[in-house]
């Protein structure tokens, strides 16, 4: 194919990319430099009520938004270097809180605490989606051939479902009295509040995910099940194979592909863990990274919005992404170069 | 077919595969059943610490809404009646009935007239009909099961979930639309290009995948709000304000989507056998004109299945359309996160319960229909490498 008809066909798309992609990326960075407040101006206002003889009156000078003709907020933009990480990372509290060697205070700090919650969210859970989708898909292979169909019908549920309605869904099995807080009350004969500390959020939170994910798992891993070499597992058996030394070292290999493939759709997701944190309502005690830039986002009681805050921890949120791709892509490139 | 006796399983390796198979069967439904149970009942009812209250809704029942065993009769003979017309004279009328060639258009009016028939016989017919045969039915017209539909009333009707379907609709009609026609444009040329610069895109887009969206939507926020005067020198004062808008956050989802769509497009052209375009630009056609009328006409089934994840994404899109929707504009998913917000009755709790099986049961549909369709394309990406 010429390069010109390439570049036809494929313009569309990077065009898109590039316009909503990469020049946001640029934007975000540099707006990560910027902070655009609104000009406040000084005015003395004076208030008064009524009161027997004469009024009350007060003066007092107030800050107030500063309007132009239009009756739009005037707003100034200055360059402020890297203020705004600093206002994101903390730097001063993270030093007080080391002077203390506590760790306790280190994790009331937003951006540590988020920081903290993604990682241990993505590594934890990591293990469980691989080791629940082999199992999934090893019991799946080993059913019946007409009861695969429903099987799998079951198992897409809770992949497709919308990820803040199927958190919402766990959450109402727990919440206050629910059935599954009310089941784990008479099993343990004692008091659960599922919603008050931070560790059981965690637990429900990668529960949710394990459940959402490890069908995705199961069905690729499945997929592969079905191109295993039969002859390459008779000769295992012959060889006197335990059948935990075929799934081991034949069958393990064989799915070795398809493991890094999903441990980095994985890794690419569960970093940006952010539906559960709405669907448990978790934010009083647990926050993740993307939900920190959230909610910068969302705009405040005065209606402002902290875009350069939102910036920064965008950033910062960037620099993690950067980390986790490198191996895969250095991995890639070495491929590639081998393959041509 | 026997197996080789040496891979016999042994009885208690066969119980423990199906008791974990039964196992996942139950954690994989359950949530999905019990809150399609709950929005059904009275608000006592739904969150009531004892799960046969729950099912059986003794307070619901207590209201006077219920179903009696046979009512439930009906109701099942009726689901029997409309799957096996589904999978029997439906399938031989669109066959017979459709023009030539153009077999999904019949498949889609055959699927409406059905679903509306459905619903006007449950919906409108049974009811009277039942009510007169309970009344004379003695024990067997009595409620067993407590069951309302009041707060899906509630929902769709005085919450204004309505809009918000209009609104997911057309957002999702339009995403998926448009990353598809880019997507396809794009996969086929990355598809039929060995070159490093179609390698460097693939591994840029995958790197684009990656992103947090909320990243991207930082990026956006500023501009968007403020376009009307960024814009105004180029445009005039017909300028538009980005913010709130449908069509800036179709786009931006379009453009979100586009890594992922052309990664799996890329694969399914992939499959498909190079001889095919050389055949016909020997017969004389353009680059464009093999795409179009050799290529397209067997890619229909990876166009359809990398259009039910477009589908996927932009349905189920949360952080994005409630940063650049106004409430005007709000689709079905940021609605519910502000009904459970402001929850403080649990009424309240079970209408948001009522508006979450809502946004889920077009995708039970969904599944029940593609089921083959989604197999295949999250294998297609993956066995491929």
């Amino acid at each position: 194919m010429k390069f010109r008809t390439f570049a036809a066909f494929v313009a569309p798309s990077i065009l898109m990319m590039l316009l909503f992609i990469a020049f946001p990326l640029v934007s975000v960075l540099k707006q990560s430099f910027y902070l655009t407040q609104p000009v406040y101006e000084m005015v003395e206002v004076e208030t008064c009520t009524p009161g027997f003889l004469t009024q009350t009156c007060v003066t007092e000078t107030k800050a107030q938004p500063q309007l132009d003709e239009f009756g739009k907020i005037v707003t100034t933009t200055t360059f402020v270097g890297l203020q705004s990480y600093q206002n994101v990372l903390e730097f001063g509290r993270v030093k007080a809180a080391w002077a203390k060697r506590s760790w306790s205070e280190f994790q009331t700090i937003d951006f540590w605490k988020a920081l903290r919650f993604t990682l241990t969210f993505t590594f934890i859970t990591l293990p469980l989606i691989l080791g629940m989708g082999l199992g999934i898909a090893l019991v799946i292979n080993n059913a019946t051939r007409a009861l695969r169909g429903p099987v799998i019908f079951l198992s897409l549920l809770p992949m497709i479902i919308t990820p803040v309605i199927g958190a919402l869904s766990i959450r109402w099995l727990f919440i206050g009295d629910g059935i599954l807080t009310a089941g784990l009350e008479w099993w343990l004969e004692r008091d659960i509040a599922m919603f008050a500390q931070a560790w059981t959020l965690e637990l429900m939170m990668m529960f949710y995910r394990v459940w959402h994910v490890a069908p995705f798992a199961a069905i690729i891993f499945y997929a592969g099940l079905q191109t295993v070499n039969q002859d390459s597992l008779e000769s295992a058996v012959i060889d006197g194979a335990s059948r935990w030394q075929r799934l081991r070292y034949v069958i393990v290999p064989h799915l070795m592909p398809l493991i890094v493939f999903v441990t980095l759709i994985h890794l690419m997701d569960a970093y940006r863990v952010f539906e559960e944190v709405v669907g448990f309502s978790s934010q009083a005690h647990v926050i993740s990274l993307q939900w920190l830039t959230y909610d910068f986002l969302v705009p405040d009681q005065a209606g402002n919005r902290s875009v350069s805050r939102a910036s920064a921890s965008a950033m910062l949120t960037m620099i993690g992404i950067v980390i986790l791709l490198v191996p895969v892509l250095r991995r890639t490139w070495r491929d590639h170069r081998g393959g041509h | 077919m026997s197996q080789p006796r040496a891979l016999r399983q042994p009885a208690l390796l066969r119980i423990s595969s199906a008791a974990f198979l039964a196992f996942w069967c139950l954690v994989a439904a359950f949530p999905i059943f019990w809150i399609t149970v709950m929005s059904f009942k009275a608000p006592v009812d739904a969150f009531d610490a004892n799960p046969f209250n729950v099912i059986f809704g003794p307070e619901t029942r207590a209201r006077g809404k219920g179903l009696s065993t046979l009512d439930i009769l009906a109701g099942l003979t009726l689901f029997y009646a409309t799957w096996r017309i589904a999978i029997g004279p439906l399938p031989r009328a669109v066959r017979e009935w459709s023009p030539g060639g153009q077999v999904w258009i019949g498949w889609i009016i055959g699927a409406l007239v059905t679903g509306l028939a459905f619903v006007v016989v449950l919906f409108g017919v049974l009811p009277p009909v039942m009510d007169l045969l309970n009344g004379i039915a003695g024990p067997l017209g009595r409620d067993v099961i407590g069951l309302t539909t009041e707060h899906y009333h509630t929902v769709w009707i005085e919450r204004g979930f309505t809009r918000n379907f209009q609104n997911s609709l057309l957002v999702t009609t339009g995403v998926v639309t448009i990353s598809l026609t880019f997507g396809t444009l794009a996969g086929y040329g990355l598809a039929r290009s060995g070159s490093s610069l179609a390698f460097w895109i693939l591994i840029i887009a995958l790197i684009f995948r990656a992103l947090p969206h909320a990243v991207l939507v930082a990026g956006y926020l500023p501009v968007f709000i403020n376009s009307a005067e960024i814009l105004r020198p180029i445009l005039g004062d017909a300028a538009p304000t980005l913010y709130g808008k449908p069509a800036a956050t179709i786009a931006v989802l379009v453009a979100i989507n586009q890594p992922f769509t052309i990664w799996m497009l890329r694969s399914f052209f992939q499959n498909i056998p190079a001889d095919l375009d050389e055949a016909a630009r020997v017969d004389g056609c353009s680059h464009f004109q093999a795409f179009r009328r050799v290529i397209m006409p067997v890619m229909w089934p990876g166009v359809i299945t990398t259009g039910l994840f477009s589908f996927l994404l932009a349905y189920n899109d949360f952080l994005v359309t409630s940063l650049l929707l106004d409430a005007q504009n709000q689709t079905m998913v940021p609605a519910i996160a502000g009904m459970f917000n402001m929850e403080t009755t649990t009424t309240d709790q079970v209408v948001a319960v009522a508006a979450a099986v809502s946004i889920t049961a077009p995708l039970f549909l969904l599944v029940m229909i593609f089921q083959r369709q989604i197999v295949s394309g999250l294998t297609a990406g993956a066995v491929k490498g």
